[in-house]
């Protein structure tokens, strides 16, 4: 006969493991007003630097000293197309947090960010953003959604060591998408890498794609962004020629034809690729993250040619979770305001942010476009200017044309959708020399089109 | 003075003892009291099985159960999800890349049967052979399957670069074969990713092939070589009717492991080139979380249960078939 000790002990454990496994489940609280006071959670960068979240704490202090009502708590977070809905779903979003310009119209039509526009509108500069750069995060009726907070063009980044082993002057990167071509060739003649790469997967590829066919004078979807327009703009098709040509009779691609975003920047960080195309700000990424020699760094503009050619722009938004209420929100915006926007409107934060930056060996100074114009862009330079640690004056090819040039808004529609089957015709193209490329373009105009029927 | 007499009478059967205890104690056999189980055994049980019963449920049976549901709806984790009956099953059956899933999964089941079915089978029956050193050899097999999928993956993804420069391809220049496009073409790409998994899943079944050969009687052997088989007779007409327990059991496991093969495609090639590489499980991964807008989780749920019945279906069927050769 078991004692009753043990029992009552046994039956007692079991309950306290059923409740504690239940307690796991439990959801963590959002925001809350309960003494008057908002607490709203914004993200912050993963891994920072002590120095650089020193920093961070340092904004943090002064925002709720000049905000006694609002409370700011940092979450380590990055935003990821992966993960975004089921962090969504599950409340760990946090309230503030920042999203790339090709996924803001898309989120803004599903309602998965808050509508913050009557916030926004209430800035000071409300009226003064690029609408260029502003209309990514803008819903259809034209009222912003989130805020724009960084701005880049695409480029041509180039190896200068390369060029120079192949003869051709790094200080003079070619205009054209001819002299791209011929410079290639030399480059892989000559040191055996490949001379021109482009991203294919992961949606890249029809990223890059786009971007071509703008610099050629075409655009994938139709003005209104009600058809898509793969196999009917003849840019398209020029495109994909000439990136055949450039990989079947040239030989001048190299061997990988399966790069995303990371792996490009990897392989030319290693010097393994002459040139290739991808967003104007790649320069810290290859530096930091991928041990870029500064002094191999070259960048250019786009060569444009044809009728109506432009750069695909993108940027950064930031954005606020769905689920904050009103307080959370007027004070989400207020952080915006403070902690994004000041580093660009405010002469003594931007000083403040690019000298930690520089003491941290972060880049300073990266190309980029500007988000309001070009004479509040110029000042805000100036404001940096001594403490620049980016090789600017290999960067001349691109800062000193990229102001001329248009800049595109990326498609509006079925963006990443319609990215993911062009990812397939690139790839098409450049792995199978018999490849009909109108039959490819047909085949994708047709299942666009179902992906735009299905968003209207 | 008595005497005990020797009577052909049968005792008398014990369950008509008028005794109260055995009354309750055969009450007790029959139909245990609640109050027996709780004094006895009871809460212990509980103890250990409410939580293996929660984790089970929450993180098993419920996301089977939400997956089911959510099969049925249209969703976006968001907003409340509306039902659709079976329009996410037709969605998914009407779409052209299904079929190209569907056949790259079986291209990807046929190679791995074809090279990861027989070779785990010699290279066990070499190691049974070997005396001395079989444990380092035992080690040495089962070492891919000890590196980490993922880093094991991103390895071979270096040695795969279709660069004469490529590891694989320096080796094989040094034999004056030519540089292989590995990954970057659409007709190397899946044998390169069948090599691969081969290469980490083997050295499991070798083992557990060692196991089982260790496990046939050497009598046998011994009778068969005085029939005079030599060492291939003796594989063929021994060494598999002993193991064919075994291996049945382990061909269905690669069957539906095989099916289900997801790391390796979005590891090396992400589906690519140009679709070549896109199985089933890719393409789930691609309906759910491909679209950065909130995917179509209802299609890739419904792909998923389909997959499932499938598997299931031939499963049943399997082992329906191959009942009179099991062991079991």
């Amino acid at each position: 006969m078991r004692s009753s000790l043990t029992r009552g002990a046994s039956a007692g454990l079991a309950l306290l493991a059923a409740g504690a496994l239940l307690a796991g489940c439990a959801s963590g609280s959002g925001t809350d007003s309960s003494d008057g006071k908002t607490t709203i959670t914004v993200a912050i960068d993963a891994g920072l630097e002590k120095e650089a979240r020193a920093n961070f704490d340092a904004r943090v202090e002064a925002f709720e000293k000049a905000n006694p009502d609002i409370t700011v708590k940092a979450q380590e977070y990055t935003w990821t197309a992966t993960t975004f809905t089921a962090d969504l779903a599950g409340g760990t979003l946090p309230d503030v947090f920042t999203i790339p310009f090709t996924d803001g119209r898309g989120l803004i039509a599903n309602k998965q960010i808050a509508d913050i526009s009557d916030l926004v509108a209430e800035l000071p500069y409300a009226a003064d953003f690029n609408p260029n750069v502003a209309q990514a995060g803008q819903s259809e009726d034209g009222s912003q959604w989130a805020v724009p907070i960084a701005a880049y063009g695409q480029a041509v980044h180039y190896n200068r060591s390369l060029f120079e082993a192949a003869g051709l002057d790094p200080d003079d990167p070619p205009t054209t998408w001819d002299g791209i071509r011929e410079a290639a060739k030399k480059i892989t003649d000559a040191t055996g890498e490949a001379g021109y790469a482009t991203m294919t997967s992961g949606n890249t590829g029809g990223w890059i794609l786009t971007t071509l066919v703008n610099a050629f004078g075409g655009r994938t979807e139709n003005a209104d962004s009600t058809e898509p327009t793969i196999d009917s703009d003849p840019a398209v098709a020029e495109v994909l020629q000439y990136l055949h040509d450039l990989r079947w009779d040239d030989n001048s691609m190299g061997a990988n034809f399966l790069y995303d975003w990371g792996t490009i920047n990897q392989d030319f960080a290693s010097g393994r690729i002459g040139m290739y195309v991808s967003g104007g700000g790649n320069y810290g990424n290859l530096v930091t993250q991928n041990a870029l020699n500064p002094d191999d760094y070259g960048i250019t503009v786009l060569p444009l040619h044809g009728d109506d050619p432009g750069v695909l722009g993108g940027g950064t938004l930031a954005a606020v979770s769905p689920k904050a209420d009103d307080a959370a929100q007027a004070a989400s915006v207020k952080w915006i305001d403070f902690y994004y926007l000041a580093k660009i409107t405010d002469e003594d934060v931007a000083v403040e942010t690019a000298k930690l930056a520089a003491s941290l060996d972060q880049p300073v100074g990266a190309p980029e476009l500007p988000i309001f114009n070009a004479e509040q862009f110029a000042e805000y330079q100036s404001w940096i200017a001594p403490y620049v640690n980016v090789p600017l004056d290999q960067m001349t090819p691109y800062t000193d044309n990229s102001g001329d040039q248009p800049l595109i808004a990326e498609p509006r529609t079925a963006t990443q959708d319609v990215y993911a089957l062009l990812d397939t015709v690139v790839q098409s193209v450049l792995t199978d020399q018999n490849a009909d490329i109108d039959q490819l373009l047909a085949d994708a105009q047709a299942q666009a089109e179902a992906l735009y029927a299905k968003a209207k | 003075m008595t005497q005990i007499t020797p009577t052909t009478a049968r005792p008398p059967a014990p369950d008509t003892l008028p005794t109260v205890e055995f009354a309750q104690e055969r009450a007790a056999r029959r139909r245990p009291a609640p109050l027996a189980w709780f004094r006895g055994d009871g809460p212990h049980i509980l103890v250990f099985l409410i939580p293996l019963l929660f984790s089970f449920v929450l993180f098993s049976w419920r996301p089977i159960v939400d997956a089911a549901v959510m099969a049925f709806q249209q969703t976006n984790l968001v907003t409340p999800p509306e039902w659709v009956g079976l329009d996410n099953f037709a969605t998914v059956l009407q779409d052209p890349l299904l079929g190209t899933a569907v056949l790259n999964t079986l291209y990807f089941a046929v190679l791995a049967l074809l090279l990861g079915y027989p070779i785990p089978l010699v290279v066990a029956v070499l190691m049974s052979e070997v005396r001395r050193a079989r444990g380092l050899f035992s080690a040495l097999a089962y070492l891919p399957v000890v590196v980490p999928p993922v880093v094991s993956a991103l390895l071979w993804k270096f040695f795969y670069d279709g660069s004469p420069n490529g590891v694989f391809n320096t080796i094989l220049g040094w034999v004056g074969l030519g540089p292989v496009p590995w990954l970057s073409d659409p007709d190397w790409a899946m044998p390169s990713i069948v090599l691969f998994a081969t290469w980490s899943a083997a050295g499991g079944t070798v083992i557990i092939y060692l196991a089982a050969l260790v496990g046939v009687a050497p009598e046998l052997y011994d009778a068969a070589e005085v029939d005079g088989a030599g060492v291939w007779r003796k594989v063929w007409h021994v060494t598999m009717p002993q193991l064919r327990g075994v291996l049945l059991v382990t061909f269905i496991l690669q069957i539906i492991g095989t099916a289900q093969v997801f790391l390796e495609p979005f590891l090396l090639t992400g589906g690519g080139p140009a679709n070549s590489t896109t199985t089933v499980l890719m393409l789930i991964y691609k309906y759910a979380f491909q679209s950065s807008m909130g995917g179509d989780y209802g299609a890739a749920t419904a792909l998923s249960i389909m997959l499932a019945v499938v598997l299931a279906v031939f499963s049943a069927i399997y082992f329906r078939i191959t009942k009179s050769w099991s062991t079991t």
